[in-house]
């Protein structure tokens, strides 16, 4: 288990990290959401003892980091696939990792086969490809069998198979009843992994909730209707006191009514429906709305545009209200900011 | 794994932003969240209950229960020391080529150009200087060779982002440093100090003649190699703390270089000209030169003090570097 206390990172002015508190649990996979620059990075850095924090506090099972003397067996780490020296072969890598705890060469041979490696064992890592650099970092991390995993955007820059291959062995992990703390800015990619949410911006806790959770408070759930006789439709429904809001293509959403009641209601009124279909917005949509206000590396240029990393193409956000943009909830005031 | 003390609540949610439209009922999610939703009904045995209340965190009772079902690895638990370090730093040193090119390098010019020198000097040559003599000026290029490895021992590990890796594997910092220093130390020794004595018997071999004064040489062949190989630790020190291979072994030319060349200037003025004479007897290449007693046996210059210099000034910058190690971000 990790516990994080007021854990805040200033570089001069800014403040990269501020006043994080939250928990990592054990047997679940824990999901460390933000958008690019909220400090996903540099809090993991500080969980590892590599920067130390301006102010607060990080503790693995109850210590210090650098009061654990063989830290390969608690935590393992991934935080950046290239952090290895190219000139050396994959197999010396892990070797001298592993010589620094006291843990066996055998087991250097164990995890090379756990990440398909044993093939390139003997090459150099500078002509790894990506995928193959993110496997060894990922060896490296399971070195020590550590009870707590932790891995930074993992699925960067991997192929279909690779991101197949990452999910299921942090699933699996977690299954043994590990700790493990995966961070991402995309969130279509933590909806198949994680259980638990801890999602940042600027360095600020946003959410710290489990992820059915997470889905039910974020997320816009709405009808979407299309009719011939549209206009009769929009006067009935004004008439049982429901909001409609004009789609494109001559569709109706509505939102606030179950598409029972909406059905029941064209059927009271002999109204002919050519659709009728319950919508729910995606998860990429909730966590822009949470991270809108937060975001801090805009794309100014074109407001229609696509919108910051990490958001799918229009045509795949269905929950997105016509003429509404992305950061609407910008706007919002909100306390507590 | 101990038991945690009853765990802290995570901080209670700092507000949850509504989507805009208001209710949002339908539990039932679909299409892309279908993954989403199955996920939580993984291991069931670990995973706390889904919380009933929004945003609530599991009671205390399921992490409890999570903690003692969490994973126990079967691979012993070491305490570590300075000998798992030294072995991590030896495999580390051994496993690059850069090592191997800088080191053989090393030795070509020192044997290489010693060995010139043994064939193109006669016997009597060697009537008021030692053996090693013929050592010293592939020394004096063969310095830079470790001046280079010593620097890369410490700096590619930042240029490479292999230093983060490192020091999560082994968050004593200091050990890490010592254990490089050691390291770097011993093989930049046991090198140097190898192929000065090889030009030594070389030379003593080859000119064994009557005209040879027959002057010790075992002092030059460990004083020479400590020399150079504190040198390479001075690199060392100065690599762990600019972390940047170009500037350190810029910086470290310089050092030796610099008071090389500066006295011909300095000695133009007379307010400069002790300085000038304090850097033309203390530069490195005029150190190694006073080790090898180049000005004959006679001279009152053993090169001692120059050694004591090198030292001091040695462990000022490791203590500099181990000052700075702890306190920086990497």
């Amino acid at each position: 288990m990790i516990e994080l206390a007021g854990l805040t990172k200033r570089y001069g002015e800014k403040v990269a990290v501020n006043n994080l508190t939250f928990a990592v649990r054990p047997g679940m996979v824990t999901g460390f959401l933000g958008p690019n620059g909220a400090g996903k990075s540099t809090t993991m850095r500080m969980m590892l003892g590599l920067d130390n924090p301006t102010a607060g506090d990080v503790r693995i099972d109850g210590k210090h980091y650098a009061q654990l003397k063989d830290p390969l067996k608690y935590i393992g780490a991934l935080l950046d696939a290239k952090a290895m020296h190219g000139g050396r072969s994959a197999f010396n890598h892990l070797l001298c990792l592993a010589q620094s705890n006291g843990i066996p060469r055998t087991r250097v041979h164990e995890v090379l086969d756990t990440v398909g490696l044993t093939a390139v064992a003997r090459k150099k890592a500078k002509g790894f490809s990506l995928g193959m650099g993110q496997r060894l970092g990922i060896a490296g991390a399971l070195l020590g069998d550590p009870e707590i995993l932790m891995f930074d955007e993992p699925v960067n820059g991997l192929d279909p198979e690779g991101i197949h291959w990452i999910r299921n062995l942090m699933k699996s992990l977690a299954q043994q009843g590990r700790t493990v703390f995966v961070s991402s800015h995309l969130m279509s990619e933590m909806a198949l992994t994680a259980e638990h949410l801890v999602v940042i911006g600027q360095g600020r806790l946003l959410a710290d909730l489990s992820m059915p959770d997470f889905i039910r408070q974020n997320s816009r759930s709405y009808v979407r209707l299309r009719s011939p006789q549209r206009e009769r439709l929009l006067d009935v429904l004004h008439q049982a006191g429901v909001t409609a809001v004009e789609a494109g293509g001559g569709a109706l959403e509505v939102d606030g009514a179950t598409s029972e009641q909406l059905g029941e209601l064209a059927a009271r009124h002999q109204l002919v429906l050519h659709e009728l279909s319950p919508q729910q917005a995606s998860l990429e949509e909730a966590f822009m709305q949470l991270t809108a206000e937060s975001v801090e590396y805009h794309a100014h240029a074109d407001h229609q545009g696509p919108a910051p990393d990490g958001a799918p193409p229009s045509g795949q956000a269905p929950g997105r209200a016509p003429g509404q943009a992305w950061g609407a909830g910008r706007q919002q005031p909100r306390k507590g900011k | 794994m101990t038991t945690p003390p009853t765990p802290q609540q995570p901080q209670a949610q700092p507000q949850q932003p509504q989507a805009p439209h208001a209710p949002a009922p339908a539990p039932q999610p679909q299409g892309a969240y279908a993954g989403a939703v199955a996920a939580p009904q993984g291991p069931p045995a670990m995973v706390p209950a889904p919380p009933p209340a929004p945003a609530a965190p599991a009671p205390p009772s399921a992490w409890q229960q999570a903690m003692n079902n969490a994973y126990t690895s079967p691979i012993p638990v070491t305490k570590t020391n300075i000998g798992h370090a030294l072995a991590s730093e030896w495999t580390k040193i051994k496993s690059v080529r850069s090592t191997v090119w800088t080191l053989s390098i090393f030795l070509i010019l020192v044997i290489g150009i010693g060995l010139l020198a043994v064939a193109n000097t006669q016997s009597d040559d060697y009537q008021d200087v030692p053996f090693t003599v013929p050592a010293f000026f592939g020394l004096m290029l063969g310095q830079i060779c470790l001046i280079t490895l010593g620097v890369l021992v410490t700096s590619s590990e930042y240029g490479t982002g292999m230093i983060r890796t490192t020091f999560t594997a082994s968050p004593q910092r200091y050990r890490v440093l010592a254990a490089k220093a050691l390291i770097f130390f011993v093989v930049a020794f046991v090198a140097s100090a190898g192929s000065i004595l090889l030009v030594g018997l070389m030379a003593s071999g080859a000119h064994s003649g009557p005209e040879a004064g027959d002057i010790p040489w075992a002092g030059s062949v460990f004083k020479g190699a400590l020399y150079v190989s504190l040198l390479g630790v001075l690199a060392l020190a100065v690599g762990s703390m600019l972390r940047h291979s170009a500037g350190a072994i810029t910086t470290m030319l310089g050092v030796v270089l610099v008071p090389a060349i500066l006295p011909g200037f300095l000695n133009i003025w007379e307010s400069t000209a002790k300085l000038g004479d304090k850097m033309a007897d203390y530069n490195a290449i005029n150190s190694l030169a006073k080790i090898f007693r180049i000005d004959g046996i006679d001279s009152s210059s053993t090169g001692n003090s120059q050694l004591v210099l090198l030292v001091v000034i040695t462990a000022a910058a490791v203590a500099g570097a181990f000052a700075l190690l702890e306190k920086r971000d990497v």
